[in-house]
Protein backbone atom coordinates (compact mmCIF):
# COMPACT_ATOMS: atom_id res chain seq x y z
CA UNK A 1 0.00 0.00 0.00
CA UNK A 2 1.87 3.13 -1.05
CA UNK A 3 1.30 6.05 0.91
CA UNK A 4 -1.40 8.65 1.28
CA UNK A 5 1.52 10.89 1.93
CA UNK A 6 1.91 14.05 3.93
CA UNK A 7 4.88 16.20 5.68
CA UNK A 8 6.11 19.33 6.80
CA UNK A 9 7.67 19.71 10.14
CA UNK A 10 8.33 16.69 11.95
CA UNK A 11 5.80 16.62 14.99
CA UNK A 12 7.29 17.63 18.24
CA UNK A 13 6.03 14.29 19.94
CA UNK A 14 7.36 11.96 17.20
CA UNK A 15 11.52 10.45 18.07
CA UNK A 16 13.46 11.92 15.15
CA UNK A 17 15.26 8.94 14.16
CA UNK A 18 19.23 8.81 14.47
CA UNK A 19 21.16 9.40 11.39
CA UNK A 20 22.62 5.30 11.22
CA UNK A 21 19.35 4.76 11.77
CA UNK A 22 17.52 6.53 8.74
CA UNK A 23 20.23 4.72 6.67
CA UNK A 24 19.85 1.28 7.53
CA UNK A 25 15.89 1.83 6.89
CA UNK A 26 16.91 2.89 3.89
CA UNK A 27 18.63 -0.71 3.06
CA UNK A 28 15.53 -2.41 4.30
CA UNK A 29 11.92 -2.63 2.24
CA UNK A 30 9.70 0.11 2.82
CA UNK A 31 6.93 -2.82 2.59
CA UNK A 32 7.64 -6.72 2.80
CA UNK A 33 7.16 -8.63 0.13
CA UNK A 34 4.41 -10.02 1.09
CA UNK A 35 2.67 -7.01 1.33
CA UNK A 36 3.78 -6.07 -2.37
CA UNK A 37 2.58 -9.37 -3.92
CA UNK A 38 -0.87 -9.04 -2.07
CA UNK A 39 -0.88 -5.56 -3.10
CA UNK A 40 -1.02 -5.75 -6.40
CA UNK A 41 -3.49 -9.02 -6.46
CA UNK A 42 -5.93 -6.94 -4.76
CA UNK A 43 -5.15 -4.19 -7.14
CA UNK A 44 -6.05 -6.31 -9.99
CA UNK A 45 -8.80 -8.09 -8.36
CA UNK A 46 -10.42 -4.35 -7.19
CA UNK A 47 -10.82 -3.25 -11.11
CA UNK A 48 -11.85 -7.00 -12.15
CA UNK A 49 -14.84 -6.57 -9.33
CA UNK A 50 -15.77 -2.48 -10.03
CA UNK A 51 -15.92 -3.17 -14.11
CA UNK A 52 -18.09 -6.33 -13.31
CA UNK A 53 -19.75 -5.01 -10.59
CA UNK A 54 -20.74 -1.63 -13.06
CA UNK A 55 -21.60 -4.15 -15.52
CA UNK A 56 -23.93 -5.88 -13.24
CA UNK A 57 -25.10 -2.93 -12.18
CA UNK A 58 -26.53 -1.86 -15.71
CA UNK A 59 -28.73 -4.53 -15.89
CA UNK A 60 -30.92 -3.18 -13.24
CA UNK A 61 -29.69 0.32 -12.18
CA UNK A 62 -32.46 0.54 -9.84
CA UNK A 63 -32.13 0.61 -5.77
CA UNK A 64 -34.56 -0.84 -2.84
CA UNK A 65 -35.05 -0.71 0.44
CA UNK A 66 -35.72 -4.06 2.96
CA UNK A 67 -36.40 -7.89 1.41
CA UNK A 68 -37.90 -7.16 -2.22
CA UNK A 69 -38.48 -4.57 -4.98
CA UNK A 70 -38.19 -5.05 -8.70
CA UNK A 71 -39.48 -2.97 -11.80
CA UNK A 72 -43.33 -2.74 -9.96
CA UNK A 73 -42.09 -1.78 -7.01
CA UNK A 74 -40.99 1.97 -5.94
CA UNK A 75 -37.36 2.56 -5.48
CA UNK A 76 -34.91 4.03 -3.03
CA UNK A 77 -33.08 5.57 -5.82
CA UNK A 78 -32.01 4.81 -9.49
CA UNK A 79 -28.92 5.61 -11.43
CA UNK A 80 -30.58 7.40 -14.25
CA UNK A 81 -28.64 5.33 -17.15
CA UNK A 82 -29.53 2.87 -19.36
CA UNK A 83 -30.11 -0.60 -18.45
CA UNK A 84 -29.25 -4.11 -20.35
CA UNK A 85 -32.76 -5.28 -19.63
CA UNK A 86 -35.77 -4.59 -22.11
CA UNK A 87 -38.05 -4.10 -19.46
CA UNK A 88 -36.50 -1.33 -16.81
CA UNK A 89 -37.98 1.55 -16.79
CA UNK A 90 -34.83 3.88 -17.38
CA UNK A 91 -36.89 6.41 -19.72
CA UNK A 92 -34.68 5.51 -22.45
CA UNK A 93 -35.61 4.35 -25.70
CA UNK A 94 -32.84 1.88 -26.27
CA UNK A 95 -31.27 -0.96 -23.97
CA UNK A 96 -26.71 -1.88 -23.73
CA UNK A 97 -25.56 -5.14 -24.60
CA UNK A 98 -26.02 -7.61 -21.63
CA UNK A 99 -22.57 -8.40 -20.21
CA UNK A 100 -23.87 -10.49 -17.26
CA UNK A 101 -22.89 -13.73 -18.11
CA UNK A 102 -19.17 -13.09 -17.89
CA UNK A 103 -19.05 -10.09 -15.49
CA UNK A 104 -20.89 -12.43 -13.25
CA UNK A 105 -18.29 -15.23 -13.44
CA UNK A 106 -15.54 -12.82 -13.32
CA UNK A 107 -16.83 -10.84 -10.54
CA UNK A 108 -17.34 -14.41 -8.13
CA UNK A 109 -13.66 -15.51 -9.18
CA UNK A 110 -12.17 -12.17 -8.65
CA UNK A 111 -14.13 -11.95 -5.57
CA UNK A 112 -12.40 -15.60 -4.59
CA UNK A 113 -9.17 -14.45 -5.36
CA UNK A 114 -9.62 -11.14 -3.31
CA UNK A 115 -10.45 -13.04 -0.11
CA UNK A 116 -7.85 -15.45 -0.04
CA UNK A 117 -5.19 -13.37 -0.66
CA UNK A 118 -7.01 -10.83 1.94
CA UNK A 119 -6.97 -13.59 4.58
CA UNK A 120 -3.07 -14.48 3.63
CA UNK A 121 -2.45 -11.25 4.11
CA UNK A 122 -4.35 -11.07 7.12
CA UNK A 123 -2.44 -13.77 8.65
CA UNK A 124 0.25 -12.58 7.68
CA UNK A 125 -0.20 -8.65 9.60
CA UNK A 126 -1.08 -10.69 12.80
CA UNK A 127 1.48 -13.00 13.49
CA UNK A 128 4.49 -10.67 11.55
CA UNK A 129 3.74 -7.59 13.70
CA UNK A 130 2.84 -5.17 10.63
CA UNK A 131 -0.50 -4.76 11.80
CA UNK A 132 0.54 -3.11 15.17
CA UNK A 133 3.73 -1.88 13.78
CA UNK A 134 2.58 -0.02 10.66
CA UNK A 135 -0.92 0.31 11.03
CA UNK A 136 -2.09 0.49 14.55
CA UNK A 137 -1.45 4.36 15.68
CA UNK A 138 2.05 5.14 16.95
CA UNK A 139 1.04 5.81 20.72
CA UNK A 140 2.68 9.31 20.60
CA UNK A 141 1.12 10.38 17.18
CA UNK A 142 -2.81 9.58 18.90
CA UNK A 143 -3.41 12.72 20.36
CA UNK A 144 -6.03 15.60 19.29
CA UNK A 145 -2.93 17.46 18.63
CA UNK A 146 -1.03 14.40 16.40
CA UNK A 147 -4.36 14.01 14.76
CA UNK A 148 -4.89 17.30 13.56
CA UNK A 149 -0.91 18.43 13.06
CA UNK A 150 -1.45 15.68 10.45
CA UNK A 151 -5.02 16.61 9.02
CA UNK A 152 -3.09 20.23 8.82
CA UNK A 153 -0.14 18.95 6.98
CA UNK A 154 -2.44 16.74 4.36
CA UNK A 155 -4.32 19.78 3.76
CA UNK A 156 -1.78 21.89 3.01
CA UNK A 157 -0.02 18.77 0.96
CA UNK A 158 2.85 19.13 2.66
CA UNK A 159 5.88 17.36 1.25
CA UNK A 160 6.62 14.28 3.05
CA UNK A 161 9.52 13.90 5.43
CA UNK A 162 12.15 11.09 5.93
CA UNK A 163 9.41 9.38 8.31
CA UNK A 164 6.96 9.09 5.91
CA UNK A 165 9.32 7.58 3.55
CA UNK A 166 9.94 4.66 5.93
CA UNK A 167 5.90 4.25 7.34
CA UNK A 168 2.81 5.19 7.18
CA UNK A 169 1.31 8.98 9.02
CA UNK A 170 -1.34 8.84 10.92
CA UNK A 171 -4.19 9.45 8.53
CA UNK A 172 -3.13 6.41 6.28
CA UNK A 173 -3.14 4.10 9.15
CA UNK A 174 -6.52 5.21 10.25
CA UNK A 175 -7.23 4.86 5.96
CA UNK A 176 -5.77 1.60 5.79
CA UNK A 177 -7.24 0.02 8.95
CA UNK A 178 -10.59 1.42 8.08
CA UNK A 179 -10.11 -0.23 4.29
CA UNK A 180 -8.90 -3.20 5.70
CA UNK A 181 -11.29 -4.00 8.68
CA UNK A 182 -14.37 -2.20 8.01
CA UNK A 183 -14.74 -1.57 4.38
CA UNK A 184 -13.63 -5.09 3.18
CA UNK A 185 -15.46 -7.51 5.27
CA UNK A 186 -18.48 -5.89 4.62
CA UNK A 187 -18.33 -5.70 0.56
CA UNK A 188 -17.97 -9.54 1.55
CA UNK A 189 -21.00 -9.38 3.83
CA UNK A 190 -23.43 -7.69 2.05
CA UNK A 191 -22.17 -10.00 -0.80
CA UNK A 192 -22.63 -13.13 0.24
CA UNK A 193 -26.27 -11.49 1.69
CA UNK A 194 -27.09 -11.84 -1.32
CA UNK A 195 -26.59 -15.62 -2.28
CA UNK A 196 -30.02 -17.07 -1.80
CA UNK A 197 -28.26 -20.48 -0.80
CA UNK A 198 -25.70 -18.70 1.30
CA UNK A 199 -28.38 -17.19 3.56
CA UNK A 200 -30.09 -20.24 3.50
CA UNK A 201 -27.54 -21.87 5.76
CA UNK A 202 -26.87 -18.26 7.63
CA UNK A 203 -29.67 -16.33 7.14
CA UNK A 204 -29.15 -13.78 9.73
CA UNK A 205 -26.30 -11.96 7.34
CA UNK A 206 -29.32 -10.49 5.71
CA UNK A 207 -31.96 -10.06 8.23
CA UNK A 208 -29.39 -8.52 10.64
CA UNK A 209 -29.35 -5.96 6.79
CA UNK A 210 -32.83 -5.29 6.77
CA UNK A 211 -32.83 -7.99 3.76
CA UNK A 212 -32.07 -8.62 0.66
CA UNK A 213 -32.29 -5.44 -1.25
CA UNK A 214 -30.84 -3.78 1.52
CA UNK A 215 -27.70 -5.88 1.00
CA UNK A 216 -27.73 -5.42 -2.18
CA UNK A 217 -27.85 -1.59 -2.06
CA UNK A 218 -25.10 -1.32 0.99
CA UNK A 219 -23.10 -3.79 -1.12
CA UNK A 220 -23.04 -0.74 -3.59
CA UNK A 221 -22.43 2.06 -1.07
CA UNK A 222 -19.55 0.29 -0.07
CA UNK A 223 -18.14 -0.47 -3.34
CA UNK A 224 -18.61 3.27 -3.94
CA UNK A 225 -16.80 4.15 -0.49
CA UNK A 226 -13.47 1.71 -1.26
CA UNK A 227 -13.74 3.34 -5.17
CA UNK A 228 -13.39 6.95 -3.63
CA UNK A 229 -10.73 5.36 -1.43
CA UNK A 230 -8.76 3.97 -4.48
CA UNK A 231 -9.37 7.24 -6.17
CA UNK A 232 -7.72 9.49 -3.22
CA UNK A 233 -4.86 6.72 -2.98
CA UNK A 234 -3.96 6.92 -6.60
CA UNK A 235 -3.88 11.06 -6.11
CA UNK A 236 -2.17 10.99 -3.37
CA UNK A 237 0.53 8.54 -4.87
CA UNK A 238 0.84 11.77 -7.34
CA UNK A 239 1.03 14.10 -4.84
CA UNK A 240 4.34 12.54 -3.29
CA UNK A 241 5.71 11.42 -6.39
CA UNK A 242 4.61 8.13 -8.82
CA UNK A 243 7.73 6.80 -9.89
CA UNK A 244 9.34 6.94 -5.34
CA UNK A 245 5.89 5.53 -4.13
CA UNK A 246 5.69 2.84 -7.35
CA UNK A 247 9.00 1.75 -6.87
CA UNK A 248 8.63 1.35 -3.16
CA UNK A 249 5.44 -1.00 -3.72
CA UNK A 250 7.29 -3.14 -6.70
CA UNK A 251 10.72 -3.48 -5.20
CA UNK A 252 10.18 -2.55 -1.43
CA UNK A 253 13.26 -0.08 -1.90
CA UNK A 254 12.62 3.08 -0.38
CA UNK A 255 14.43 6.39 -1.04
CA UNK A 256 14.14 9.17 0.93
CA UNK A 257 12.24 12.75 -0.61
CA UNK A 258 15.77 14.46 -0.07
CA UNK A 259 17.57 12.31 -2.55
CA UNK A 260 14.99 12.28 -5.28
CA UNK A 261 14.86 16.80 -4.91
CA UNK B 1 21.06 -10.41 0.49
CA UNK B 2 18.74 -13.52 0.47
CA UNK B 3 20.67 -16.33 0.57
CA UNK B 4 19.46 -19.92 0.16
CA UNK B 5 20.43 -22.23 3.19
CA UNK B 6 20.13 -25.85 3.45
CA UNK B 7 16.77 -24.75 5.76
CA UNK B 8 15.19 -22.60 3.42
CA UNK B 9 15.68 -25.11 1.39
CA UNK B 10 14.08 -28.35 3.35
CA UNK B 11 11.01 -25.94 4.05
CA UNK B 12 10.77 -24.97 0.70
CA UNK B 13 11.32 -28.61 -0.86
CA UNK B 14 8.76 -29.59 1.92
CA UNK B 15 6.11 -26.96 0.76
CA UNK B 16 6.30 -27.44 -2.75
CA UNK B 17 5.49 -31.26 -2.02
CA UNK B 18 3.12 -30.54 0.02
CA UNK B 19 1.43 -28.35 -1.98
CA UNK B 20 1.31 -30.54 -5.22
CA UNK B 21 0.12 -33.29 -2.85
CA UNK B 22 -2.62 -31.29 -1.60
CA UNK B 23 -3.72 -30.05 -4.50
CA UNK B 24 -4.16 -33.60 -6.23
CA UNK B 25 -5.89 -34.66 -3.10
CA UNK B 26 -8.18 -32.18 -3.52
CA UNK B 27 -8.94 -32.82 -6.60
CA UNK B 28 -9.84 -36.12 -5.80
CA UNK B 29 -11.75 -35.48 -3.25
CA UNK B 30 -13.67 -32.77 -5.15
CA UNK B 31 -14.47 -35.68 -8.05
CA UNK B 32 -15.44 -37.95 -5.12
CA UNK B 33 -17.61 -35.75 -3.05
CA UNK B 34 -19.28 -34.46 -6.57
CA UNK B 35 -17.92 -31.11 -5.79
CA UNK B 36 -17.11 -30.64 -9.99
CA UNK B 37 -19.92 -28.06 -11.76
CA UNK B 38 -20.32 -29.82 -15.16
CA UNK B 39 -19.58 -26.11 -16.36
CA UNK B 40 -15.52 -26.20 -14.64
CA UNK B 41 -14.03 -25.69 -17.99
CA UNK B 42 -12.39 -22.64 -19.00
CA UNK B 43 -11.18 -19.21 -17.87
CA UNK B 44 -13.74 -18.69 -14.96
CA UNK B 45 -14.01 -22.45 -14.19
CA UNK B 46 -11.90 -22.61 -11.26
CA UNK B 47 -14.23 -19.92 -9.60
CA UNK B 48 -17.01 -21.32 -10.81
CA UNK B 49 -15.76 -24.62 -9.00
CA UNK B 50 -14.80 -22.94 -5.63
CA UNK B 51 -18.13 -21.25 -5.43
CA UNK B 52 -20.08 -24.70 -6.34
CA UNK B 53 -18.13 -26.86 -3.84
CA UNK B 54 -18.14 -24.18 -1.28
CA UNK B 55 -21.52 -24.15 -1.48
CA UNK B 56 -22.33 -27.99 -1.17
CA UNK B 57 -20.24 -28.14 1.77
CA UNK B 58 -22.38 -25.19 3.64
CA UNK B 59 -25.91 -25.43 2.47
CA UNK B 60 -26.52 -29.18 1.48
CA UNK B 61 -29.31 -29.40 3.72
CA UNK B 62 -29.82 -25.83 4.45
CA UNK B 63 -33.70 -24.44 3.59
CA UNK B 64 -34.15 -21.62 1.83
CA UNK B 65 -35.58 -18.32 3.80
CA UNK B 66 -39.84 -18.32 4.33
CA UNK B 67 -41.47 -15.47 5.00
CA UNK B 68 -44.73 -14.81 6.72
CA UNK B 69 -47.95 -14.31 4.58
CA UNK B 70 -47.89 -10.70 5.45
CA UNK B 71 -44.50 -10.43 3.29
CA UNK B 72 -46.08 -11.55 -0.34
CA UNK B 73 -45.03 -9.32 -2.58
CA UNK B 74 -48.16 -7.29 -3.77
CA UNK B 75 -47.20 -6.87 -7.33
CA UNK B 76 -44.49 -10.10 -8.17
CA UNK B 77 -42.43 -9.03 -11.72
CA UNK B 78 -43.26 -11.55 -14.25
CA UNK B 79 -39.99 -11.49 -15.99
CA UNK B 80 -40.56 -11.89 -19.91
CA UNK B 81 -41.17 -14.73 -21.78
CA UNK B 82 -41.39 -15.51 -25.62
CA UNK B 83 -44.16 -15.11 -27.10
CA UNK B 84 -46.42 -18.15 -26.93
CA UNK B 85 -46.29 -20.95 -29.71
CA UNK B 86 -49.44 -22.38 -31.33
CA UNK B 87 -48.94 -25.85 -29.43
CA UNK B 88 -49.24 -23.69 -26.22
CA UNK B 89 -51.94 -21.84 -27.18
CA UNK B 90 -53.96 -25.02 -28.04
CA UNK B 91 -52.81 -26.51 -24.32
CA UNK B 92 -53.97 -23.11 -22.97
CA UNK B 93 -57.01 -23.47 -24.76
CA UNK B 94 -58.00 -26.81 -23.71
CA UNK B 95 -57.12 -25.21 -20.16
CA UNK B 96 -53.99 -27.49 -19.97
CA UNK B 97 -56.00 -30.69 -20.13
CA UNK B 98 -53.31 -32.55 -22.10
CA UNK B 99 -50.13 -30.73 -20.96
CA UNK B 100 -48.04 -33.45 -20.02
CA UNK B 101 -44.82 -33.92 -18.06
CA UNK B 102 -42.77 -36.80 -19.32
CA UNK B 103 -39.78 -38.27 -17.06
CA UNK B 104 -37.12 -40.88 -18.43
CA UNK B 105 -33.19 -41.35 -18.14
CA UNK B 106 -32.45 -43.37 -15.25
CA UNK B 107 -35.21 -44.33 -13.92
CA UNK B 108 -37.21 -47.48 -13.52
CA UNK B 109 -40.65 -46.37 -14.30
CA UNK B 110 -40.21 -43.45 -17.61
CA UNK B 111 -43.57 -42.18 -17.17
CA UNK B 112 -45.81 -39.05 -17.99
CA UNK B 113 -47.96 -36.96 -16.00
CA UNK B 114 -50.80 -34.71 -16.13
CA UNK B 115 -51.36 -32.03 -14.63
CA UNK B 116 -54.03 -33.48 -12.83
CA UNK B 117 -51.88 -36.58 -11.60
CA UNK B 118 -49.31 -34.03 -9.81
CA UNK B 119 -52.13 -32.60 -8.23
CA UNK B 120 -53.14 -35.81 -6.56
CA UNK B 121 -49.76 -35.60 -5.14
CA UNK B 122 -49.10 -34.23 -1.77
CA UNK B 123 -49.39 -30.42 -2.39
CA UNK B 124 -46.88 -28.35 -0.59
CA UNK B 125 -46.30 -25.30 0.07
CA UNK B 126 -43.67 -22.45 0.29
CA UNK B 127 -43.47 -18.45 0.88
CA UNK B 128 -39.82 -17.48 -0.67
CA UNK B 129 -38.31 -15.11 -2.17
CA UNK B 130 -37.45 -15.49 -6.04
CA UNK B 131 -34.39 -13.59 -6.45
CA UNK B 132 -33.10 -12.74 -10.34
CA UNK B 133 -29.65 -12.60 -11.46
CA UNK B 134 -30.08 -9.00 -12.42
CA UNK B 135 -31.00 -8.00 -8.64
CA UNK B 136 -34.39 -7.24 -8.54
CA UNK B 137 -36.92 -9.96 -6.33
CA UNK B 138 -40.38 -10.66 -5.01
CA UNK B 139 -41.86 -12.66 -2.44
CA UNK B 140 -44.86 -14.66 -3.19
CA UNK B 141 -46.41 -18.42 -2.31
CA UNK B 142 -46.03 -21.23 -4.27
CA UNK B 143 -48.07 -24.41 -3.96
CA UNK B 144 -46.75 -28.11 -5.60
CA UNK B 145 -45.48 -31.19 -5.53
CA UNK B 146 -42.28 -31.94 -4.36
CA UNK B 147 -40.07 -32.87 -7.23
CA UNK B 148 -38.14 -36.08 -4.96
CA UNK B 149 -41.80 -36.97 -4.88
CA UNK B 150 -41.59 -37.52 -8.95
CA UNK B 151 -38.61 -38.92 -8.82
CA UNK B 152 -39.53 -41.39 -6.14
CA UNK B 153 -42.57 -42.20 -8.21
CA UNK B 154 -40.54 -43.42 -11.50
CA UNK B 155 -37.96 -44.77 -9.46
CA UNK B 156 -34.63 -42.71 -10.07
CA UNK B 157 -31.69 -44.71 -9.77
CA UNK B 158 -28.85 -43.98 -6.71
CA UNK B 159 -26.39 -43.50 -9.33
CA UNK B 160 -28.38 -40.12 -10.56
CA UNK B 161 -26.05 -36.96 -10.31
CA UNK B 162 -28.40 -34.86 -12.45
CA UNK B 163 -32.10 -34.01 -13.35
CA UNK B 164 -32.15 -31.85 -16.37
CA UNK B 165 -35.78 -30.18 -17.01
CA UNK B 166 -36.81 -28.99 -20.43
CA UNK B 167 -38.88 -26.01 -21.05
CA UNK B 168 -41.91 -25.41 -24.08
CA UNK B 169 -39.95 -22.33 -24.58
CA UNK B 170 -37.66 -23.65 -27.14
CA UNK B 171 -34.17 -24.47 -26.25
CA UNK B 172 -35.04 -23.65 -22.93
CA UNK B 173 -33.16 -26.14 -20.35
CA UNK B 174 -31.49 -26.38 -17.20
CA UNK B 175 -30.45 -29.00 -14.56
CA UNK B 176 -29.13 -29.23 -10.83
CA UNK B 177 -27.96 -31.92 -9.13
CA UNK B 178 -29.35 -34.52 -6.36
CA UNK B 179 -28.94 -32.11 -3.81
CA UNK B 180 -31.03 -29.75 -5.02
CA UNK B 181 -33.41 -32.27 -7.13
CA UNK B 182 -34.27 -33.77 -3.86
CA UNK B 183 -34.66 -30.94 -1.52
CA UNK B 184 -37.65 -30.71 -0.03
CA UNK B 185 -38.23 -27.22 -1.45
CA UNK B 186 -37.78 -27.95 -4.95
CA UNK B 187 -41.15 -27.95 -6.21
CA UNK B 188 -43.12 -29.08 -9.44
CA UNK B 189 -44.84 -25.88 -8.85
CA UNK B 190 -48.73 -25.39 -10.16
CA UNK B 191 -49.83 -22.43 -8.34
CA UNK B 192 -48.90 -18.91 -7.28
CA UNK B 193 -50.59 -17.01 -4.33
CA UNK B 194 -53.14 -19.88 -3.99
CA UNK B 195 -54.06 -19.31 -7.75
CA UNK B 196 -53.34 -21.20 -11.05
CA UNK B 197 -49.58 -20.38 -11.60
CA UNK B 198 -50.05 -17.05 -14.23
CA UNK B 199 -48.63 -18.35 -17.69
CA UNK B 200 -46.61 -14.73 -17.19
CA UNK B 201 -45.00 -16.53 -13.97
CA UNK B 202 -45.06 -20.11 -15.95
CA UNK B 203 -47.95 -21.58 -15.86
CA UNK B 204 -48.71 -24.51 -15.88
CA UNK B 205 -45.80 -25.78 -14.72
CA UNK B 206 -42.78 -24.12 -13.28
CA UNK B 207 -39.38 -25.76 -11.62
CA UNK B 208 -39.11 -24.35 -7.95
CA UNK B 209 -35.51 -24.06 -6.88
CA UNK B 210 -35.45 -21.29 -4.01
CA UNK B 211 -31.80 -21.47 -3.05
CA UNK B 212 -31.05 -20.86 -6.42
CA UNK B 213 -31.64 -17.36 -8.75
CA UNK B 214 -34.64 -16.68 -11.51
CA UNK B 215 -33.12 -18.13 -14.46
CA UNK B 216 -32.47 -21.79 -12.49
CA UNK B 217 -36.14 -21.51 -11.83
CA UNK B 218 -37.68 -22.82 -15.69
CA UNK B 219 -41.22 -21.81 -16.66
CA UNK B 220 -43.71 -24.72 -18.94
CA UNK B 221 -41.79 -27.49 -17.51
CA UNK B 222 -42.68 -30.36 -19.85
CA UNK B 223 -39.75 -32.76 -19.29
CA UNK B 224 -37.12 -34.25 -16.83
CA UNK B 225 -34.63 -36.45 -17.08
CA UNK B 226 -32.74 -38.28 -14.71
CA UNK B 227 -29.12 -38.41 -15.64
CA UNK B 228 -25.35 -39.15 -14.40
CA UNK B 229 -23.04 -36.87 -17.05
CA UNK B 230 -24.25 -33.47 -18.18
CA UNK B 231 -22.08 -34.52 -21.47
CA UNK B 232 -24.94 -35.86 -23.79
CA UNK B 233 -26.83 -32.39 -23.26
CA UNK B 234 -26.11 -29.33 -25.46
CA UNK B 235 -22.29 -28.65 -24.97
CA UNK B 236 -22.31 -30.74 -21.81
CA UNK B 237 -22.38 -27.51 -19.30
CA UNK B 238 -25.62 -28.09 -17.72
CA UNK B 239 -28.02 -25.99 -19.14
CA UNK B 240 -28.90 -23.27 -21.93
CA UNK B 241 -27.68 -20.35 -19.56
CA UNK B 242 -24.30 -21.58 -19.09
CA UNK B 243 -24.10 -21.69 -22.93
CA UNK B 244 -24.40 -17.95 -22.73
CA UNK B 245 -21.65 -17.80 -20.14
CA UNK B 246 -24.22 -18.00 -17.11
CA UNK B 247 -23.22 -20.49 -14.03
CA UNK B 248 -25.12 -23.41 -14.02
CA UNK B 249 -24.74 -23.29 -10.29
CA UNK B 250 -26.57 -20.10 -9.47
CA UNK B 251 -27.01 -19.98 -5.80
CA UNK B 252 -25.25 -17.15 -5.52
Amino acid sequence: MATLGSAGVPLQSSVAPPASASLSAMRTPRHSLLVRVTHWIITLCFFALLITGSEIVISHPRFYWGETGNDLTPTLFRIPIPASRRLVPTGYGYTLPDQNGWSRALHFQAAWVAVLTGLLYGIYGLFSGHFRKNLLPRKPDFSWRGISADIGRHLRFARPTDADARSYNLLQRFTYLFVTFVLFPLVIWTGLAMSPAFTSAFPATVTWLGGRQSARTLHFFVSVALMLFVVVHVVMIFVVGFGRRMRAMITGRVSTPREDV
Amino acid sequence: MNKITRRKLIVSAFATAAGTTGLGVAARLAEKYRFVPPDHGGIYGPGETMTYAVQRLLTRHSMAREFPRSAISARPFPNEIEAPSETFKRLQAGKFVDWRLTVDGLVDRPDSFSLDQLRSYPSHSQITELACEEGWSYIAEWNGVRLSHVLNTVGAHPQARYVVYFSMEPDTWESIDMADALHPQTFLTYAMNRDDLPVAHGGPLRLRVPRQLGYKNVKFITHLTVTDSMKRFGKGKGGVNPEFGYAWYAGV
